[in-house]
């Protein structure tokens, strides 16, 4: 009997831990839950830091994932206050259901599609583009079921003609970053990712990469959303003000996102 | 380290501990000392977690409490919000999944004492619950002991349910496998690497403890 009392108060402070460390902020900060597509992973995180020096009062959590995986979640009232999708007919369509009004759908950048292999592949992709895929025996993408980088590299490689070909030896990851990370890690000897995980973060210079030409696959036009139980809508409106304004614009561009189309 | 994320987990495993003792226990004394037909199918019911796929129990978690369903609505009325995407949310999946992990090596623990020593209580005048606090868990406190610490580890390390039923919320739902899982889709293999072996090493010790404590029952 001893021992479990003893196992208990050892259980005990655990009880208290966690809802005081995540509930811990100062007050008059608000708090500002972004859901955002796996391509903006290294992108946004420096659109955060530059809104963090200019807004010291809003705090932004961000979490990555597939846009269609964060669509269903949303669906079920998950509780982000923004949602930035890599293709803006997900919050489309969200609106469409009754979650959020038009005013809160923005879009605020257009995403480029690559074929990247490691520094050290002997793919010729600089001179085949897609077509080096052939001699590929792992292709990472993201799955085209829910992630609209996986749909554009689908497209992309069926105008190629080299789908057929492709199509058994693919790696499908959840996400566009997973995807990069597949190939990163030398799980698979070719990708097709976005570009923004390509010029940023730990990939940067250690591969080589192609341009996808954009007629290749539909626009992959990114919308976002401000969702109507956003904690703070004042904070919310904030957040997508600075993406969309100057500062957010030119951190996108540098990260290989295009000007949004309209 | 994310350590947020290590005191959320903690939290989680505690609390899905406690209430695994509350309700585990009787339900494990049920499951031991009941001669009723039916108790194969508590049994199963108790025990399917083991076999089946996470993803399944998250996809059912998700179906039956979303905010369209009638156990939505009423969370919703009773304390505001939603079940998934929420701790409450994840604290309520855990529980079902650790379900056997702890109440097959109590029950087993249970079966074990001697039912004379039972019998020689009831006879002597102790209630129930009373022949239960001061027979059968002092002779049995090793598996009891051993199902708590196996739900509290298996907690530690879930990840397939919590990601479908939680979402991967920063400080509501983020546990430390999948800071684990973020951390090595944003190639940041060193954090990763940290956060995985604190686990590792974690698992080791645990099982190790549990099972010396079964040893030692053995000689007892």
């Amino acid at each position: 009997m001893l021992p479990l009392f003893i196992l208990w108060l050892a259980l005990w402070p655990a009880l208290w831990l966690a809802p005081g460390m995540a509930a811990g902020q100062a007050p008059g900060v608000s708090l500002v839950r972004v859901a955002a597509a796996a391509d903006l992973k290294f992108a946004l995180d420096e659109v955060i830091a530059k809104f963090r020096e200019a807004h010291p009062g809003v705090r932004v959590e961000p979490t990555y994932g597939s846009s269609g995986t964060i669509h269903a979640q949303l669906r079920q009232r998950a509780p982000y206050d923004i949602y930035l999708s890599a293709d803006i007919a997900y919050p489309q369509d969200l609106v469409s259901r009754g979650i959020g009004v038009r005013s809160d759908l923005f879009s605020y950048a257009r995403g480029r599609l690559v074929l990247w292999v490691p520094a050290q592949s002997r793919l010729p992709i600089e001179r085949d583009g897609l077509r080096a895929l052939t001699a590929a025996t792992r292709i990472a993408i993201a799955n085209p079921r829910h992630a609209p980088y996986g749909r554009a590299a689908e497209a992309a490689m069926r105008r190629a003609g080299v789908w057929a070909a492709a199509e058994r030896r693919l790696v499908l990851a959840e996400n566009v970053a997973q995807a990069a990370q597949f190939v990163e890690s030398g799980a698979a000897d070719a990708g097709i990712i976005a570009k923004s995980l390509v010029l940023t973060g730990p990939m940067r210079g250690s591969g080589r990469y192609w341009d996808i030409p954009e007629e290749m696959h539909p626009p992959i036009e990114q919308g976002g959303l401000i969702l109507p139980w956003a904690s703070s809508r004042d904070a919310a409106g904030r957040l997508r003000q600075f993406l969309t304004g100057a500062v957010g614009r030119e951190i996108l561009l540098r990260a290989g996102f295009e000007a949004p189309s309209k | 380290m994310d350590w947020v994320a290590v005191g959320l987990t903690l939290r989680l495993a505690a609390l899905t501990t406690a209430i695994l003792a509350v309700v585990g226990l009787p339900l494990a004394y049920w499951l031991a000392t009941t001669r009723r037909a039916w108790r194969p199918v508590v049994d199963a019911a108790v025990a399917v977690p083991l076999l089946l796929p996470p993803t399944v129990l998250g996809f059912y978690f998700l179906m039956s409490t979303g905010p369209n369903t009638a156990i939505g609505r009423l969370y919703d009325q009773l304390a505001g919000g939603t079940i998934p995407f929420s701790f409450t949310g994840i604290l309520l999946a855990s529980v079902v999944y650790n379900l056997p992990f702890a109440v097959r090596p109590f029950a087993a623990g249970f079966a074990a004492v001697d039912r004379r020593f039972i019998e020689a209580a009831r006879c002597l005048g102790a209630s129930g619950p009373r022949t239960f606090f001061t027979v059968v868990l002092p002779l049995s406190w090793p598996a009891v002991l051993a199902g708590l610490v196996l739900a509290f580890a298996h907690t530690v390390g879930e990840f397939g349910v919590v990601l479908m039923v939680g979402g991967n919320i920063p400080g509501v739902t983020r546990t430390i496998a999948l800071a684990i899982y973020d951390d090595v889709q944003a190639l940041d293999y060193a954090g990763a690497n940290e956060a995985s072996l604190v686990l590792l090493v974690f698992a080791v010790s645990v099982l190790a403890v549990t099972y010396s404590l079964q040893r030692r029952r053995l000689t007892l």
